[in-house]
């Protein structure tokens, strides 16, 4: 019987991908184990190896097409004895479905470079925003969040040369999420730096380069492989320059993603902004859009403290829009409003801003007017926006996908408790990830993270409608 | 490969070998489906793939007694597989379902079972070390004679917690078998890119443990070095170190471009030292088994196979109360 060849998923976050070439032609003898094409994702260009063995009866997918679902039969394999003419009569289903799938790439051509489907693309169609992070007019680029970090550090290596980029598969891997993809060929191998799979070493060598006069960026391929370092990050970055009476500042930069990827279970999906929010001593920083993670890596790399800096590997892969200048830096500390309303407060940060935009956008259309603060610094928190926001609206609700207890959306509450509890006309609501490690299964992971709907409700709740 | 060759060539009787093969065969076959429904997006997230380095866990495997254990990293099919786990059990927790391991709670990476003294399946590189050498901690506790395996990579060879590890367990002569599974890459780092002291196992010395490396291609040699470690262990003389140099074929994990070595690398390991069909060929040449004899392996090792895939697939996702269970244990009884 005739195999369908399907087009793979070749990473936790692939749902497409372009069939670059074809490593083998019709008629070829094809063994299991041998590379029969090259597939893009949106990270790298994998080989793909048969896995069953036959003679290449009919490539349904040219090499070159776009967009590919994951599933797609991209072609057939015979068996012996069969022929290339029986497929179309004993496998016309699948013909015609190939037909159909191909016609999908032009569709997702038009709607730009987004990887995944996202419903709001707030940061280009925002109202007025009060204070601008950047003048008015200012020619805009489109970019991904990974362009935009990689920019970020390129830029400030070219400008300081104590500037040094350290990690795991940082140099010759071009990064284990391509962040730091060509930053080797610029800068060479003094300035970035593959390191052996060593954090707490590596991290506590980091700290005293710092020290020594340089400016490490230490990439963790993970934030859950920061846990191996924290005590460098917090015994040794955060506190010295208290402890040495202002002697020894340590200006370093520890920066990777940070909370749920896709489908990588309890190990590999956690979000430390509250953890690293409690140390004084540390600035902690999580943007959402393209020119925040810009501008604000810029800052950190320039602060002269500890900066830990959270990105989020979904996040990686979206397009915004980021002004196109010369030196373009976000002040660390200072929140923005995303969206102006007056009806409650939603609060949020990181990927949280995709369910908090999201929701607003859904409330907006049953008469909701959302207020959504984007946090984008932790700490120091810019509580003086909230505050005059919750004035204004007498609501809140905060989201945020960490765990529920000690939460930043918990700091958020007892500060707006304690300086504007006049204000409020609702009890405040800390919308966070669920109380569990995260499962593995696609369901209960479903259930376990935040969801927009979940924002809906919780705004219907404060604002008794 | 600098491995020292200890082969057992001489005294192994067919049915012995005949398991061997099929052990690493069930392996092999069980990661190449488990590549296949990862692609067909039945398995997500981070799957590692144990193709070619089948006979370092067959060939320990096959010196240990019941009551020994065994810890591991994420790269961890292989080693359920070869200690009598379910394929099934294991397939389904790839695939997330109600029938897994871990009721489909922990995927590829984080799998356990208790009845075959399999400690995971540990996502955090090294991690497993320091936890394993607890394991081993505890039997010398409770004065039995059992000894663990402690599986780690080359490049977790390099985390400050295994050092620290290897001081305690001679410190405290503990019953632990340090594998260390050189397949001479940590994701896309050559052991050349992360060490100048090329010999991993010598490190021990430093500590004063004994250890050797060994071909970790040839079944027979993994066995026989593992007799030798575990007897050390048993005698009150632990722990051992055993550097296995193995290779494997795959990339790091499914989304491993592998830009980092070339195709030819890959195709020499695979056509000159590949573990199954050394032990095919001693099986055919030496007479102990015949082409047919073979086939019918193959058929059933692909039924096995089959059967797994089909298993996790109909098993069900789990039931959505099970995100609230197991968070938290039972309160512990005072043993009676
Ligand atoms: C503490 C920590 N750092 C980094 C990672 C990411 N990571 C996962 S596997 C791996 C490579 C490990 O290589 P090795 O120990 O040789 O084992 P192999 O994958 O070859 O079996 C890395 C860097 C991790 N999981 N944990
Ligand atoms: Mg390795």
């Amino acid at each position: 019987m005739a195999t369908e060849i399907l087009m793979p998923a070749l990473s936790p976050t692939m749902e497409e991908g372009t069939l670059a070439k074809w490593l083998v032609k019709e008629g070829d003898e094809i063994t299991s184990g041998m590379i029969i094409a090259e597939i893009e994702t949106d990270k790298a260009t994998m080989e793909f190896e048969a896995v069953d063995e036959g003679t290449m009866g009919k490539i349904l997918i040219d090499e070159g097409t776009e967009g590919v679902k994951v599933n797609t039969p991209i072609a057939v394999l015979l068996e012996e004895g069969e022929s290339a003419d029986d497929i179309k009569a004993s496998a016309p289903a699948s013909d015609a479905k190939a037909d159909e799938k191909a016609e999908e790439p032009a569709k997702s051509d038009s709607d730009v470079a987004a990887d995944k489907p996202v419903a709001a693309q707030p940061a280009a169609e925002l109202p007025s925003v009060p204070e601008p992070d950047w003048p008015e007019g200012t020619e805009m680029k489109s970019m991904t969040v990974r362009e935009a970090l990689r920019e970020a550090m390129a830029e400030e290596m070219r400008r300081n040369d104590t500037v040094f980029l350290m990690g795991e598969e940082v140099g010759e891997y071009q990064g284990a999420y391509k962040i730091s993809q060509g930053l080797l060929d610029e800068f060479g191998a003094k300035r970035v730096i593959d390191t052996p799979i060593t954090e707490a070493g590596f991290t506590g060598l980091a700290v005293g380069a710092a020290w020594g006069g340089l400016n490490p960026i230490v990439e963790f391929m993970t934030f859950n492989f920061a846990m191996q370092a924290i005590d460098h990050l917090i015994n040794s970055a955060a506190k010295t320059n208290y402890m040495s009476g202002g002697q020894l500042p340590c200006p370093i930069v520890f920066r990777g993603p940070n909370g749920a990827a896709a489908r990588v279970a309890a190990q590999h999906s956690q979000d430390y902004a509250a953890w690293y929010s409690h140390i004084p001593g540390l600035k902690v920083v999580m943007p959402y859009s393209a020119a925040d993670a810009k501008g604000l890596l810029k800052s950190a790399i320039r602060d002269g403290n500890p900066v830990v800096f959270l990105e989020n590997e979904i996040l990686y892969g979206r397009t915004f829009e980021v002004p196109d200048m010369d030196d373009f830096t976000v002040p660390i500390g200072k929140a923005r409003i995303a969206r102006q309303g007056k009806d409650v407060t939603i609060v949020s940060f990181g990927i949280g801003m995709t369910y908090a935009l999201e929701a607003a956008e859904k409330l907006a259309a049953d008469g909701i007017d959302a207020e959504v603060i984007d946090l984008r610094t932790i700490r120091p928190m810019d509580t003086a926006t909230i505050i005059s926001s919750v004035k204004k609206t007498n609501r809140l609700v905060t989201v945020e996908e960490g765990f529920p207890q000690s939460s930043v959306g918990n700091f958020i509450s007892a500060t707006v408790m304690m300086e504007a509890f006049d204000y409020l006309d609702a009890p405040v609501i800390n919308l966070c990830g669920k109380d569990v490690p995260m499962p593995y299964a696609a369901n209960l992971e479903k259930l376990a993270l935040i969801t927009t709907d979940e924002v809906i409700e919780a705004v219907h709740k404060v604002t008794y409608r | 490969m600098a491995a020292r060759k200890t082969t057992g060539k001489s005294n192994v009787s067919a049915d012995e070998l005949l398991k061997y093969y099929k052990d690493m065969l069930l392996i092999r076959r069980f990661e190449e489906k488990a590549g296949q429904l990862y692609g067909m997006g039945l398995i997500g997230g981070f799957c590692h793939l144990y193709i070619g380095q089948e006979a370092v866990v067959v060939g320990l495997e096959a010196a240990a007694k019941d009551g020994d254990k065994r810890i591991t990293s994420y790269r961890d099919h292989g080693h359920m597989l070869a200690c009598g786990m379910d394929p099934k059990g294991v397939m389904a927790e790839l695939t997330g379902r109600e029938g897994g391991y871990s009721k489909g709670k922990g995927g590829s990476m984080h799998m356990f079972s208790k009845e075959k003294h399999f400690y995971g399946g540990h996502g955090i590189v090294g991690a497993q070390v320091p936890l394993g050498t607890g394991l081993g901690f505890a039997d010398k506790y409770k004065g039995n004679d059992n000894v663990t395996f402690v599986y780690f990579g080359d490049g977790a060879a390099n985390q400050g917690q295994v050092y620290e590890s290897y001081n305690m367990a001679e410190l405290w002569n503990l019953p632990v078998v340090y594998v260390i599974e050189n397949n001479q890459y940590a994701m896309g780092t050559s052991t050349k890119r992360s060490t100048k002291s090329p010999n991993l196992w010598e490190r021990g010395a430093a500590y004063g443990i004994k250890g050797e490396a060994v071909d970790g291609m040839d079944v027979m040699a993994v066995k026989a070095a593992g007799e030798k470690a575990i007897a050390a262990c048993r005698a009150g003389d632990g722990p051992y170190i055993l550097e296995v140099m193995t290779y494997r074929y795959r990339g790091h994990s499914m989304s491993d471009p592998a830009k980092y070595r070339t195709r030819e690398e890959v195709q020499k390991m695979r056509e000159e030292r590949d573990p199954i069909e050394r032990v095919r060929e001693m099986l055919t040449t030496g007479g102990l088994a015949t082409d047919e004899d073979l086939k019918a392996i193959d058929k059933e090792i692909k039924a096995v196979v089959n059967d797994s895939a089909e298993f996790a697939k109909d098993s069900p996702e789990p039931s959505l109360d099970e995100l609230w269970t197991d968070i938290y244990a039972a309160p512990q009884e005072a043993d009676a």
